[in-house]
């Protein structure tokens, strides 16, 4: 058969199968919600044909121009019928009350690590202070070590008047953009053999022992454990389980096991990034506890504490618990 | 177009799917342009809040956050792969299959610019894209992504009025695409360099001008696609 000929008897194929293609690219919908049910079987029929036309015209040899022509309707194609579902409603529910804990308590191994850095050195190092007041200006310098007695200092505290809204929301925006970007990093940079995970979770572990030794000494326990106690539940877990993930990366490059390093990591980040949406989702709610709760000073004490208390219980009654049996044995 | 980077996969129908990755040149400066628009929506951003107070700082640092962090993901999955960096280079990020990028491997090649951007300007990036065979910084590697050129419109070689030569028989596609390449890259190409190319397909051709022998081969290849 003739190029010619063949074009002549098949153009309108490809005509059609263009058509439906432009219309999906247009529409911004996958072609399951966008066509109807004749249209999406025409449409997966046309696809293989044009497949089908595009070797016969290469195993012919017809001009270039036509092999171009239908590889690049298939690449079109392609990208319309296998492009992966976006993420329905239901799922982003069912992704946090069951694969986020379930995910959790899967790598549990990580995020044990994680905290025992987040929190170990940090003890170790309020149990230091407390003994050896000097110690902290081993991490911080005098400039910042007044900076956080003044903010804790019970006497500069506006007594029965709660921060206007104003600033709860300039803070709110603080909270958001550092702790969530502190966890971005700590996350990212474990891809480096772990090391940066490692890093920031054992830095600002110290840096938290620090401040709470140092505030302990000078008398302003309960001004800073009221203040903590609260966003801490989930924001110290969202930091630590962003550790795990981030080790979990560098540990898939470091100990790759059966696989290459690179398919290796290809499986950890997938894993991986999962944990981020569920750090997000804890971060931007202990930003809110943070920005709006922790810093109210109307409240007792004992109340603080018990529903800092309530918080914690629930951080972790949620990552224990949360999807228990939906997902089948663990 | 370039032949020596492509990269081909295969779909389950058995047909090749051509990709061209894109290196260094062309993804450096979509990054430029890219991160050239994001300072200015983030100045621009800036001074908008400034009117507002501290609602306004607030709405500062939360937008410049979202920007910085997601700026690139919005794009990619929502907006066909492309920032406007990319558009403009006519680059497109997708799944290493070919499928359009999913929104995990966005917000982790993302994320991952962290490790990418180390010590400075990207050097991690560079040294990985290097050294992968598909220009991939270990962002990429680790979401599996891959950042190609977008397709163009097919321009058909424009016919010359040199007149018409048959086709040899038992050329394969590329041969064929090799000569119809030949002829739109005259147009950049030194009469002496022209001649120097076309003599290669002198004992094939059997003209004594295999310049003017490939163009006619070229429109009357061309011509097969208009031709009812």
């Amino acid at each position: 058969m003739k190029q010619g000929q063949f074009e002549a008897q098949y153009e309108k194929d490809w005509q059609a199968f263009e058509y439906t293609v432009e219309k999906l690219e247009d529409a911004n919908n996958s072609f399951v919600e966008e066509l109807k049910q004749s249209e999406a079987a025409e449409f997966t029929r046309l696809y293989r044909r044009i497949c089908h036309l595009h070797s016969l015209v290469l195993s012919r040899g017809y001009s270039s121009n036509l092999a171009d022509k239908l590889s690049s309707l298939i690449a079109r194609g392609h990208k319309q019928l296998y492009q992966r579902k976006h993420t329905s409603r239901y799922k982003f529910i069912r992704f946090f009350t069951v694969e986020f804990p379930v995910l959790i308590r899967r790598e549990s191994h990580w995020f044990w690590l994680a905290t025992l850095l987040l929190y170990g050195p940090g003890l170790l190092f309020f149990a230091a202070t407390l003994i050896q007041p000097e110690l902290v200006y081993t991490i911080l310098d005098p400039g910042n070590v007044d900076k956080f007695e003044s903010m804790y200092n019970p006497e500069n505290r506006i007594l029965g008047a709660a921060r206007d809204s104003e600033t709860n929301w300039r803070m709110f925006a603080f909270y958001i953009s550092n702790n969530i970007g502190v966890s971005f990093r700590c996350f990212a940079s474990g891809l480096m053999w772990c090391i940066g995970s490692i890093f920031f979770l054992v830095f600002n572990s110290l840096l938290f022992g620090a401040v709470a030794g140092h505030l302990t000494n000078v008398g302003y326990t309960e001004t800073f454990f009221t203040f903590v106690v609260g966003h801490g539940s989930f924001e110290l877990t969202a930091i630590a389980i962003s550790g795990a993930a981030g080790m979990k990366l560098g540990y898939s490059i470091l100990v790759p096991g059966n696989l290459t390093r690179i398919e290796s990591l290809k499986r950890a980040a997938s894993v991986a990034i999962k944990l981020v949406y569920g750090v997000f989702a804890m971060l931007v709610i202990a930003a809110f506890i943070e920005a709006f709760w922790s810093s109210n000073n109307l409240l007792e004490p004992w109340q603080k504490y018990l529903v800092g208390a309530a918080l914690w219980a629930i951080v972790f009654a949620y990552l224990f618990l949360s999807g228990r049996g939906a997902d089948g044995p663990e | 177009m370039i032949t020596d980077t492509r990269l081909t996969i295969e779909t389950p129908e058995g047909t090749d799917l051509p990709l061209t990755p894109a290196g260094l040149g062309a993804r450096g400066a979509a990054y430029v342009l890219d991160f050239l628009i994001y300072m200015g929506v983030l100045i621009g951003l800036s001074i908008v809040t400034s009117f507002f107070g501290s609602l306004g700082w607030a709405a500062n640092v939360i937008g410049g956050f979202l920007i910085f962090w997601f700026y690139p993901v919005y794009f990619e999955v929502w907006q066909k792969g492309q920032t406007p960096g990319k558009k403009y280079m006519k680059l497109l990020v997708i799944n290493e299959d070919g499928t359009p990028i999913t929104f995990a491997a966005s917000t982790l090649r993302n994320l991952l610019r962290v490790v990418d951007a180390l010590p400075a300007f990207y050097c991690v990036a560079i040294v990985s894209s290097i050294l992968s065979n598909k220009f991939q910084r270990l962002g990429d590697i680790a979401a599996q992504t891959l950042v190609v050129y977008a397709d163009e419109e097919i321009s058909l070689t424009q016919a010359n009025d040199l007149g018409y030569r048959p086709v040899p028989a038992g050329l394969t596609t590329d041969e064929q695409r090799s000569f119809l390449d030949f002829t739109d890259r005259c147009k950049k190409l030194s009469v002496d360099r022209q001649n120097e190319l076309a003599s290669i397909l002198q004992p094939m051709l059997g003209s004594n001008d295999p310049v003017k022998a490939i163009k006619q081969i070229a429109n009357t290849m061309s011509m097969g696609s208009k031709k009812k």
